[in-house]
């Protein structure tokens, strides 16, 4: 693909299709849907963070009026045994079905144990509180060091460590080991003139998505459902569904409603079979919904990690070696994203010799979820702050300290494969040149900079293109639309065909009237299904030469398609007034009927993103309290398809990983019980928090998409935690290797070097 | 349980409901009266999804007992557009894609409505104090601090 093509829409940013209904209160998203003769479900969650399930009597909620349904662990098909849910929500599909309704253990305090369906919510609260559960209370494990110690309480007798060298025949925690390497680190560290080393801990954080989870299942007597819920992947729901309830997959529907936010967080199912339970047994419809502490005690935060970085360099800043240990969290069942976090945290550099070692640990806090770029956000952290300190040893500037170091198109990628065309010298350059990195702090502040990337996936995605009469086009595919992504199809189809933007609108169909597609979420959805949506319009492209040549009689190929219309090839029957595509659609009748294209494919080539952040932060000196004076986030979109939206990305990104660094944290007591379910004490940015946040597209196309696209949703998150981190070393002159630089720890810090 | 009636005014309209003593401004809206434009984030006053005007103040309906509103004017976001179209404030976060999934959207346009109707030209500083109450978690609220400037440039005119 040529740099020189001259787009007429891809780049610009034109006003989201379904932008009215959601700025009117008009659209439906998960809980605003309510269906005659429906009831409300409630789950009882477990008040431990680990203990033994002994009896549950469900008798007396059971008869209490206006009770219709209760469900325990008992009325569940036993757990599949085999079986792994794709894409970034991790785990098996066992463990997935123990998530959603604890069988013989609770391993979390908020882990579901039993559910209600009653003719109000009030009637539902009173019926879990006519639940009755004998536990016995087991000693819980709640942090990594404790769950990775010999003799520590086990969460599964069952789990074996995976991966080791040696096939392990004593249970333990550790779920998953990892290790990478390449070269010979030992010589690599002699040759070294200066070596880093460094210690870093992350607690876990929310995805902190506005609209808590919500559903209404409708099951009729023959077992059939129909599930209306807010999720990024209404598909992988409906198979994932199915196997937890041991059921067709053709008896369930899914339809997507609108979606109040996800950042990975609903591509993981908790709700919907309990609703699609507590239905059939009712044999009404159920409709449930999450308070906010039920979203931030039972689904999926990211994890807590611990990693050790080391590396090295020669006096010009040549790295030499590196090493990392890393334990991620998993949570009550294994699924944590270390294998990404090892993959990605040496990713941006040439490296000869290097060792990860990575852990995923079970721990008796929620099943971990994915989060926008799962695990890269804290191993890049520990490598992206080692790199700063590096850059301080060696008296370089940061950014030329990464441009000698760079990979590029042929260095093989610490996670094994040589990278194809990538943007990371055109984003470190933009950044050494853009006037944020080189304007003047004011007394006291800092600035940090650090990279950020996320491989981008492709998995498989369906379109469907319809041209109506008049010449207007729906495009119809399965990816729930989280942050414009309708837009961006119809920017897609409408450059692809010819036709004003205006003319195409993109709909979401549900299960059973599109073809299957993957999650909206490995910043997958504007590159796959983005290259079905073209694929189609292109097939439309030659139909339309076709019933163009039987409108005028002559050949096919002297038909070309122009600028939204068929003309005939020069020079031989220039008399032919050119046919556009509302043209060709009117006399559609005549020429073969209606005009509709389809394409499925499991797109290839997804193109790696990376970025580069620069953090101006203030640090006051008395409380701790951090400012962010500005922020630039630059990145490589491959190429932007609707640029706002790229921007907003980017943006948004910034936001929540300015978030996790400076604030939010989930807090535990001893009884691994979270301390902070809630809004106003999980902190999350507000607006009065931050600054503008700059934005810089760069665009080194991925000749991998039909228009460049790499895709751009997850690399932003990554890079904020360590930019910030660096920045407030710069301003205080002491490296803090924990997050959240909440105020407290900054003050410890403070503290402990005043004295 | 006995319930309570309540009649009251929503987007200029008598509107009549029976409640429980317990349920929320919120509840009736969503659940009673279908107004499902209104949002529900959390439910304990944190995060502005669901908010509202009562009688020109801007709160949240979450916190707002439903009993109480008898007799008041309550301004949802179904009430904003008018026959002429969308309300200036929709259009400009239209505009400047100042919303991504949207669910915080409707109580981030009240809140707005609020704003500029108490501080016709705000400063940046101004905008982000009145809408720290309104979490956005996808936008970083760059965008939307600025359709609300240009919102605020519209309604002050050609200089």
């Amino acid at each position: 693909m040529s740099e020189s093509i001259d787009y007429k829409l891809v780049g610009t940013s034109p006003v989201r299709p379904d932008g009215v209904d959601k700025v009117t209160g008009r659209a439906q998203y998960g809980a605003d849907l309510n269906l005659p003769n429906q009831i409300h479900g409630k789950v009882l969650r477990s008040p431990h963070a680990h203990a033994r399930i002994k009896r549950i009597d469900t008798s007396r909620a059971t008869a209490m009026p206006g009770v219709y349904a209760v469900i325990t662990g008992e009325d569940f098909p036993p757990p599949p045994e085999h079986g792994d849910v794709g894409g970034e929500a991790g785990g098996s599909i066992g463990d997935h079905a123990r998530n959603i309704m604890a069988r013989d253990k609770a391993l979390y305090h908020g882990h579901a144990v039993a559910a209600v369906a009653a003719r109000s919510l009030r009637i539902a609260d009173e019926a879990l509180a006519a639940i009755e559960v004998e536990y016995e209370v087991l000693e819980p494990v709640l942090d990594l060091d404790a769950a990775m110690a010999p003799g520590a309480p086990l969460l599964d007798e069952n789990c074996f460590t995976k991966n080791l060298p040696e096939k392990s025949d004593k249970p333990s925690n550790i779920a998953e080991v990892m290790l990478l390497s390449r070269g010979d680190v030992d010589k690599g560290f002699e040759e070294a003139d200066v070596i880093v080393e460094g210690e870093y801990r992350i607690p876990m954080a929310h995805q902190g998505y506005i609209e808590p989870h919500a559903c209404i299942a409708n099951t009729n007597e023959a077992g059939q459902s129909t599930v209306w819920c807010c999720t990024q992947a209404h598909f992988d729901f409906r198979a994932i569904t199915a196997k937890v309830l041991n059921m067709n997959v053709a008896d369930l529907k899914f339809i997507a409603s609108e979606i109040g936010g996800g950042f990975g967080g609903k591509t993981v199912v908790y709700l919907e079979p309990l609703a699609v339970l507590l239905s059939r047994k009712a044999r009404r419809p159920v409709k449930m919904k999450m308070t906010r502490e039920e979203v931030f005690r039972a689904t999926g935060p990211t994890s807590g990690t611990h990693c050790k970085i080391k590396v090295g360099a020669k006096k010009d800043g040549t790295l030499t070696a590196a090493t990392a240990w890393m334990a991620y969290e998993a949570g009550a069942y294994a699924g944590a994203p270390m294998g990404p976090g090892a993959l990605t945290v040496f990713v941006p550099y040439h490296l000869e010799n290097f060792k990860v070692e990575g852990y995923e640990v079970l721990v008796n806090k929620p099943k971990v979820g994915a989060y926008r770029a799962p695990g890269a956000p804290q191993s890049m952290h520990a490598m992206e702050s080692a790199i700063d300190d590096l850059a301080r040893e060696l008296n370089m500037d940061p950014l030329d300290l990464r441009l000698k170091n760079a990979a590029e198109e042929g260095t093989r990628a610490s996670y094994g494969p040589k990278f194809p065309v990538i943007g990371l010298k055109e984003c470190l350059r933009a950044a050494k040149a853009h006037p944020n990195y080189t304007r003047a702090l004011p007394e006291g502040a800092g600035r940090g900079v650090a990279v950020g990337f996320w491989f981008n996936f492709g998995l498989q995605s369906s379109a469907e293109v319809h041209v109506n009469e008049n010449g207007t086009v729906t495009v119809v595919e399965g990816n729930p639309d989280i942050g414009g992504s309708r837009a961006s199809m119809c920017i897609m189809a409408a450059e692809t065909l010819g036709v004003p933007y205006e003319s195409v609108r993109t709909l979401i169909g549900d299960t059973e009237s599109t073809g299957f597609s993957n999650s909206t979420g490995g910043s997958r959805t504007t590159f796959a299904t983005g290259m079905a949506v073209v694929r189609a319009c292109e097939d439309i492209i030659a139909q339309c030469r076709a019933r163009a040549a039987v409108t005028w009689g002559i050949d096919e190929d002297q038909v070309l398609w122009v600028d939204g219309q068929a003309i005939p090839a020069s020079g031989v029957n220039d008399e032919l007034k050119p046919l556009s595509l509302a043209d060709i659609a009117e006399n559609a009748a005549k020429t073969g009927g209606p005009l509709l294209s389809r394409a499925s494919l499991t797109a290839k080539g997804a193109g790696p993103s990376f970025s580069v952040n620069i953090a101006d932060l203030q640090v006051d000196r008395d409380t701790g309290k951090i400012d962010v004076l500005a922020f630039t986030a630059i990145q490589d979109a491959g190429r932007a398809i609707h640029k706002a939206y790229v921007e907003g990305q980017l943006q948004g990104g910034a936001a929540q990983g300015l978030g996790w660094a400076l604030n939010e944290e989930y807090i535990y007591n001893a009884d691994g019980i979270m301390e902070n379910a809630g809004f106003l004490d999980y902190r999350m940015p507000v607006a009065s928090d931050l600054p503008m946040i700059d934005t810089q597209i760069v665009e080194v196309p991925n000749p991998r998409h039909p228009y460049g696209v790499r895709g751009v949703g997850e690399t932003p998150i990554v890079a904020p935690l360590a930019a910030a981190a660096n920045a407030v070393r710069d301003a205080i002159g002491i490296r803090i290797h924990d997050l959240p630089l909440s105020p407290p720890r900054v003050l410890a810090a403070l503290d402990a070097a005043a004295d | 349980m006995n319930k309570i009636q309540v009649i009251t005014s929503i987007n200029h309209e008598e509107v009549e409901f029976l409640c429980e003593p317990q349920e929320t401004l919120l509840d009736v809206l969503r659940d009673t009266l279908g107004r499902t434009g209104t949002k529900e984030g959390c439910a304990t006053g944190d995060c502005g999804a669901c908010s509202v005007l009562v009688d020109d103040r801007l709160v949240c309906s979450c916190l707002v007992l439903a009993a109480e509103t008898g007799g008041r004017e309550i301004t949802t976001i179904e009430g904003i557009a008018t026959e002429e179209g969308l309300h200036p404030i929709q259009q400009k976060f239209l505009d400047h894609a100042a919303l991504q999934c949207g669910v915080c959207t409707p109580g981030l346009i009240i809140a707005t409505k609020s704003l500029l109707d108490r501080h016709p030209d705000p400063d940046e500083t101004t905008i982000r104090y009145w809408l720290a109450g309104n979490l956005c978690r996808c936008t970083g609220y760059d965008k939307i601090v600025r359709a609300v400037q240009d919102v605020a440039r519209d309604l002050a005119g050609p200089a």
